[in-house]
């Protein structure tokens, strides 16, 4: 499965797969295909792969890689290249893509004679997918690419240097299992990890057995289901008052797959969880203790440290946190999210109703803004994989690509891209891919005619003086879905939500919803950035 | 605080560039960095050199160590270890001048490994101290040309 656009350079290459089964999505800009492909990869658990010429198509991907990257999202990135005698000449379509990428790929390779492809294949693939996750990138010089008779031999890895810690120090488990059991106010602090290394059903039965209540990132959202009593939500900057709080007054913070970024933490570090004692899980031994002070770090798989904890906890009494829960229902009965709708068509209802009809089965997509975390907060995700966001880059144009890998990996499922009217046109074009390929992607497109995420900063820290977050010259998204021949319906008021839903939803191919809301809608609750946790907008 | 980091690398084109290019972009100061293929031709031995508190030194080893090519990362501050640094040094000299500057040559234990009608070439070896401080002495007569290779350090047997 690859998700590409051809070019000069990968001629040969291009050649050689019509005559392979190789199913190949053509896409209509290069930084589709790299989030595509990501999509693909997050919803498959499989790594993704995209394909770019040299020069302008390889550099198009950057975006995509680097939102992989932060993600920490497998990717297999393959990028045509001039022939190797021309290589460094500045020739004509050159750009030194694996210089470029450096800093945003796990690892790279230039291949030199064809000879080495297959190992370097197996390689790149077994990195993206091992350990902490991440892109690896592959340049393939076009003299490489038109070897013939290359002999072929089974590849055998070379990665000698090359370790992924999975298991997790015993002596550790046996002390985060003590801390937790002695502990009277636990969190369980979930992200992306989690969702990497499988471990919602190791999640769920700590979470139950030693009734731990439990917050997500953004990344972690369907790690537990959003409906389950002990799941508060979203923690950090749009999270709920709950979560936030309980962060805040835990004795004992069981972080795993998560890297204690600035939109949970506020950069405010020293003042994170102070009263915890913190407990870090991570494959990853340079995020342990790179923002926040861990006091038990354990390297290793959230799934098998998971697993090496709650088995020990069984030998051991299970935490009395009865007036610790008390104390959450408490705050989530006086700080419940609440929509603070001022038109007649509320954004919240909308994702909410999505949910209800989705029943937690379909994939929903995202760009990012509002509406995403409108969607992080309202979506009822009741398993992992299936919220799909561009977390770490917060990469706008991001939804729409990725929605086309996500239907690629499962297309059995009802896949929503929920997106933004400044986000939607940053990829736009790749509505014809949607047409091409007759993927049944639907588009929720959530109109305020602005850079709303943007506009509501301006409101509330810069005097409403708005700067350049009016998009006024924004097409009639209806007529510009029809012209590529996808339908679609313009949704005004809350009591046309449900049934322009349904329609969407009953239709066999691809549909765009149009809800067109005020620009005055906006995101609570808020944590001010550089505020403290406590310091809640919007209550 | 300078910690020295011993990394062994895969002696391949592009390793240099993966962490001098990892220094740069999480913003760490190398100090100096010196490199060369070990006895096993398919490793290198890079010697670092690099400023910071105990955290960053930290963040700086578990970064490199997730370079692929990355095979070891030993922080050699605080062990008993030998440090050289080679340092070949193109010096103003007179008739006046020529014998004091090569007596101090000589203290330092340096040699002179080319001579001209108005400078001569000095080599010295010693840790970053011992040349810091020749260096000192002579400058008053003019430094024509100076180049150091960078501190290289290695473990002390045990006794």
């Amino acid at each position: 499965m690859i998700f590409g656009y051809p070019g000069a350079a990968l001629c040969a290459l291009y050649d050689a797969i019509l005559d392979h089964e190789i199913r190949h999505i053509l896409v209509r800009h290069e930084q589709a295909a790299a989030h595509a492909a990501d999509a693909y990869a997050r919803a498959s658990g499989q790594a993704g792969v995209c394909l770019a010429t040299s020069g302008p198509g390889a550099t198009n991907l950057v975006t995509g890689i680097a939102n992989a990257y932060m993600d920490s999202i497998p990717l297999v990135v393959l990028t045509g290249q001039v022939s190797s005698e021309l290589l460094g000449t500045d020739s004509f379509q050159e750009a030194d893509i694996t210089g470029i990428t450096m800093p945003i790929t796990k690892h790279s390779y230039i291949v030199k004679q064809a000879a080495d492809i297959p190992r370097i294949v197996k390689e790149a693939f077994y990195i993206a997918r091992s350990g902490r996750p991440g892109p690896v990138l592959i340049d393939l010089p076009k003299t490489v690419l038109a070897e013939e008779n290359v002999p072929l031999q089974t590849p055998v890895l070379q990665l000698k240097s090359y370790k992924v810690f999975s298991k997790g120090n015993h002596g550790q488990i046996v002390e985060a299992a003590k801390a937790l059991a002695t502990s009277q106010k636990p969190v369980l602090y979930i992200g992306g990890g989690v969702v990497t290394s499988g471990a919602e059903a190791i999640l769920k039965t700590l979470t139950e057995t030693a009734n731990i209540p439990v917050v997500t990132t953004l990344m972690g959202i369907g790690a537990l289901p959003y409906q389950h009593p002990n799941f508060l939500g979203m923690v950090g900057m749009h999270g709920t008052v709950a979560a936030n709080y309980a962060v805040h007054e835990c004795d004992v913070l069981l972080a795993v797959g998560v890297r204690f970024d600035d939109r949970v933490t506020s950069g405010l570090n020293h003042l994170f969880a102070t009263k915890a004692k913190v407990i870090h899980i991570d494959i990853d031994p340079a995020e342990i203790g790179k923002v926040v002070r861990a006091h038990i770090p354990i390297v290793g798989d959230a799934r098998l440290v998971l697993e090496g904890i709650s088995a020990r906890l069984l030998s051991l009494e299970p935490p009395e946190v009865g007036a610790w829960r008390r104390q959450i229902r408490q705050w989530q009965e006086e700080y419940p999210l609440r929509h603070h709708t001022v038109g007649s068509l509320s954004p919240q209802k909308i994702i909410a109703t999505i949910g209800e009809i989705a029943g937690g089965e379909a994939i929903v997509t995202t760009d990012v803004g509002q509406h995403q975390m409108w969607t992080a907060q309202y979506y009822p995700a009741t398993r992992p994989r299936h919220f799909i966001s561009s977390g770490g880059l917060g990469t706008m144009g991001f939804g729409l690509p990725a929605a086309i890998g996500a239907q690629v990996a499962a297309p059995e499922k009802t896949v929503f891209v929920i997106a933004g009217d400044g986000s939607l046109q940053m990829n736009i074009q790749e509505l014809a891919t949607v047409t091409q390929h007759a993927l049944p992607v639907k588009i929720a497109l959530i109109n305020n005619g602005v850079l709303g995420l943007v506009r509501q900063w301006q409101k509330l820290f810069f005097a409403q003086r708005y700067s350049h977050c009016q998009l006024t010259g924004n097409p009639d998204f209806i007529k510009l879905a029809a012209a590529y021949g996808i339908p679609g319906l313009r949704v005004t008021a809350d009591d046309q939500v449900e049934a322009a839903l349904r329609e969407a939803v009953a239709c066999p191919g691809p549909f765009l919803l149009d809800f067109v809301i005020s620009p005055e809608e906006d995101v609570f609750p808020m944590v001010p950035p550089g505020k403290e946790i406590t310091e809640i907008l919007g209550r | 605080m300078l910690h020295t980091l011993a990394v062994l690398v895969e002696n391949h084109p592009g390793v240099l560039a993966r962490v001098a290019g990892l220094f740069a972009r999480r913003a760490y100061n190398i100090d100096s960095l010196s490199v060369c293929q070990t006895d096993h031709p398919a490793i290198s031995r890079m010697t670092i050199a690099v400023n910071g508190d105990d955290q960053v030194i930290e963040q700086v080893s578990k970064q490199l160590h997730k370079l692929v090519a990355v095979h070891k990362v030993t922080d050699l501050t605080g062990q008993p270890t030998v440090d050289r640094e080679l340092a070949l040094i193109r010096i103003k000299v007179n008739n006046d001048t020529r014998l004091e500057i090569m007596k101090t040559v000589d203290i330092f234990r340096g040699r002179v490994v080319d001579m001209g009608r108005t400078n001569i070439t000095v080599e010295l070896t010693g840790d970053g101290e011992k040349i810091d401080a020749f260096i000192k002495t002579i400058h008053n007569h003019g430094i024509l040309e100076l180049v150091r290779t960078g501190t290289i350090t290695i473990i002390r047997s045990e006794i």
